[in-house]
């Protein structure tokens, strides 16, 4: 066996030191030191988030305000429909380069007339050189370090968090709203009901320990996370989708809507409102393996006459499922779901089905 | 009394005459986290010294298991690979990998005895 160490210069969130006193593992992660696991284990933290409530620290996530941005300027970079969003709403969506490759997912916001967004750790500050470079000096692109950010994540994550702001209990998905220090937000990743809480670093230990001592509430390392966010068939930015992907490659041309497919005017609107009518060859897809064997991330797929059809780009072992789960891209045709196929893992095929994600119902807030 | 000897990649060795029992160490279990997968090899392999025995994986990655002598599988612990949390749960013990026939019983002298081991771990910490 050889067992990981690593040591190089990392970023450390507010709630470093309540991560190590509670005996997390922490490891390197785009840039910070953030915690794997806590001492109950990744499959414990997993199954806890979906019967009861977790507690994440996404701290290392980029809080960007764009001051001075407009709908227009933005729906220049997203293929979102940004002008249709409403005050107090947010929706996904995709800063894309000139080719309609993926430089980034995430949240947009519309609060207080401006917009905000919520975008990956490993790809902030790439984020926000393009965000400067295109939306010029009339907009102000504003990183929020001095904000931390805590999801709570689970069935019994409104009934806590209302215990503290008990406005929240009623909060449209995808809603956000201020509450004293908090601005809340009803969304995460993990395919739960929830809440992103942002809060200043001065106050984020206090809080997280308030959540913390709720008698439903763990806290939740990266390595549950994964495995949330994978059994909801949820994407993992530079595995997943990276600049190569195009959204309806990556099955999320869902987040271009009715107006943007007929007016266009995103980056690389050309071939991908072509590609939305004519598929890309390559298309995103959910597979099982039909064994117990996890095929991870880089595992070929194949067809059962062995040919390369496609590769693994995120995958392992869900804890909801009982079983080995993955995500990756296959040609065309063999991605309906169950086609059967094989994903190669140590030089053995081994076999495996397309199926529809997400792999574990969702359950979001639907009021 | 059966000899325990252990190897710097984790893995422990119980010798009963010709044969040893090979498992991974609880350091190694406490390391990995939850074990979701075990693949052991097929009865009659012959396995060398340094090289990949068997697979173990947990919840957030693969990770070979050695072989710390080279000779032949006589028996492999098939209650694993149905229930990989067995593992973590009793990796001395009910959660053993496999059993080899040893080609030289002179090999096991090299590895670290039990008070060798605990002293090359607490060095790792």
């Amino acid at each position: 066996m050889v067992l990981d160490g690593e040591s190089e210069e990392l970023r450390r969130t507010p709630l470093h030191a309540l991560h190590v006193a509670r005996g997390a593992r922490m490891v390197p992660f785009a840039g910070y030191e953030m915690p794997v696991q806590y001492p109950t284990g990744i499959i414990a933290e997993h199954l806890h988030t979906r019967a009861q409530a977790g507690l994440f620290d996404v701290s290392h996530m980029g809080q960007v305000a764009l001051h001075g941005a407009t709908a227009a300027m933005l729906e220049a970079l997203v293929p979102g429909d940004l002008a249709g969003l409403a005050e107090g709403r947010m929706r996904y969506t995709l800063l894309l380069n000139d080719q309609g490759g993926i430089i980034d997912d995430l949240m947009a916001l519309r609060v207080g007339g401006a917009f905000q967004l919520v975008v990956n750790a490993a790809t902030k500050a790439g984020d926000v050189t393009h965000l400067r470079a295109r939306l010029g000096a009339a907009v102000e692109v504003e990183l929020h370090d001095e904000l931390a950010l805590l999801a709570l994540q689970g069935p019994a994550a409104a009934a806590v968090l209302a215990r503290l702001a008990p406005g929240v209990a009623t909060m449209p998905f995808l809603s956000c709203a201020r509450f004293g220090e908090l601005f809340v937000t009803r969304s995460g990743y993990t395919g739960e009901d929830g809440f992103e809480i942002s809060v200043p670093v001065s106050r984020a230990v206090e809080l997280a320990e308030r959540l913390l001592a709720e008698p439903e509430v763990l806290p939740i390392g990266l390595g549950a996370r994964d495995t949330l966010r994978l059994e909801a068939g949820l994407c993992l930015y530079g595995h997943d989708i990276d600049e190569t992907t195009t959204p309806v490659a990556a099955g999320l041309g869902w987040t271009i809507g009715k107006r943007r497919r007929a007016e266009g005017g995103f980056p690389g609107a050309g071939r991908i409102l072509k590609e939305l009518t004519d598929p890309p060859p390559r298309r995103r897809v959910g597979i099982r393996p039909d064994g117990r064997a996890p095929a991870r991330e880089g595992s070929a797929v194949v067809d059962l006459a062995g040919n390369l059809i496609g590769e693994v780009t995120s995958g392992g072992f869900g804890p909801s499922l009982g079983a080995p789960l993955a995500i990756g891209y296959v040609a065309r045709r063999y991605s309906d779901p169950g086609t059967e196929l094989a994903v190669v893992v140590r030089d053995v095929a081994r076999p495996a089905r397309i199926v529809p994600m997400p792999f574990v119902p969702t359950r979001y807030y639907r009021g | 009394m059966p000899t325990l000897r252990f190897t710097k990649d984790h893995e422990w060795i119980r010798q009963d005459g010709d044969t040893v029992i090979i498992g991974i160490t609880d350091y190694a279990q406490q390391q990995l986290g939850d074990i979701v997968y075990v693949e052991l090899p097929a009865l009659g392999k012959r396995v060398e010294a340094g090289k990949e025995a068997a697979i173990v994986e947990s919840a957030k990655a693969a990770s070979e298991v050695y072989a710390p002598v080279s000779g032949e599988v006589v028996a492999v612990n098939g209650a694993i690979a149905d229930d990989p949390a067995r593992v973590n749960a009793d990796p001395m013990g009910d959660g053993w990998f496999l059993a080899v026939k040893l080609d030289d019983p002179h090999e096991l002298e090299g590895l670290m005895d039990q008070a060798a081991y605990e002293k090359f771990v607490a060095e790792q910490g």
